[in-house]
């Protein structure tokens, strides 16, 4: 029963967190930019949108670059 | 607002919900397929039924909660956790495409699946085979859980989205069931990963909105805007194939040099 529960725990978890560090990254860009917009209310809401969205991306793009090098270097 | 205005999140609803739900509904089939054709169908329906009842109850007693979280909280967090499952599909979806990954082989699980299905021992009681509908049960059961959770998610951020979500998964149900009867193998034909790019591309588009929106961002164009965000990630998916493809290109370069 533990070992089905862990195991559905485990693929829930699977659902948002295959690389650690994709998530982390993208939680802590997230964070960065709501900082931001409350530390700075001034700020165009737009710009907060854009870094939103290239940051994601960025984050996304350097983690499949690192991916592929560490898994090539693998093989 | 127009209809102009809410059209792209009803489609993106729509889509994503379907494709992402076609996909989870082939992974199941696939073990729900080899659970009826090595231990027998009463065991294999048995165990889809209990963990179709489970998903119900699931989502009847998580989605009325849903409704006292305060709007913007429920964007936030709806939004953090489609950025997270989107991405990861994407970049599962992008490594795959660019030879970094194995694709994802239908044939091969059903293969693999029905073999240790053979070996394990038959235990039936009151006809019904426990191994047999415990494997379909956790099968079905986790991949549903998915689809409940892609349903709700998208849905979450906006009024009027639930029904549009609900539908796609049940028409996604209703086609891989049609096909899975109709074929009667798995359904391996099926462009597992072209279609899991696809869904990362709109749920982290949805995602990305949904944290913007929960953070206080006033997108412009409101729902519109949805469609650049769906064109920047198409455009970075794209750009993640090249570039984790060059990497590939570089190694193997190197080890044909040596």
């Amino acid at each position: 029963m533990m070992g089905a529960l862990r195991t559905i725990f485990g693929e829930l978890l699977g659902l948002f967190v295959d690389d650690g560090s994709l998530a982390v990254a993208l939680l802590v860009w997230c964070a960065a930019v709501g900082a931001t917009m409350k530390l700075a209310p001034g700020l165009p809401a737009a710009g907060s949108g854009v870094a939103l969205l290239f940051g994601s991306v960025a984050i996304l793009l350097v983690n499949v670059d690192r991916t592929a090098k560490l898994r090539m270097a693998k093989q | 607002m127009t209809w102009i205005h809410i059209a792209p999140a009803i489609t993106v609803a729509f889509l994503g919900a379907f494709l992402a739900s076609f996909v989870e509904f082939v992974e199941a089939a696939t073990i729900v397929l080899a659970v009826g054709t090595v231990r027998g169908w009463r065991s294999a329906l048995t165990g889809t039924a209990l963990a179709l009842a489970v998903l119900c109850a699931l989502v009847l007693a998580l989605g009325p909660a849903l409704t006292q979280v305060p709007e913007r909280a429920l964007q936030l967090v709806v939004g953090l956790l489609l950025l997270l499952f989107g991405m990861r599909w994407l970049r599962k979806a992008i490594l795959r495409g660019a030879g970094i990954l194995a694709l994802h082989d239908e044939d091969a699980i059903f293969r693999s699946e029905t073999a240790n299905l053979r070996l394990a021992r038959t235990t039936a009681r009151w006809g019904v085979d426990p191994i047999a509908t415990v494997t379909a049960f956790k099968s079905v059961l986790l991949e549903g859980v998915e689809v409940a959770f892609i349903v709700i998610a998208v849905a979450a951020g906006g009024t009027g989205l639930l029904p549009t979500a609900a539908a796609g998964a049940a028409v996604a149900g209703v086609l891989v069931v049609a096909l899975a009867i109709v074929v009667h193998r798995p359904l391996a034909r099926v462009p597992e990963n072209t279609l899991k790019f696809a869904v990362g591309v709109l749920i982290s588009a949805f995602g990305v909105f949904w944290a913007g929106e929960g953070l206080g961002i006033a997108w412009p164009g409101q729902d519109l805007s949805l469609l650049a965000l769906i064109v920047v990630m198409l455009a970075a998916g794209l750009a993640g194939v090249r570039i984790a493809g060059s990497v590939a290109a570089r190694v193997a370069v190197r080890v044909e040099a040596r």
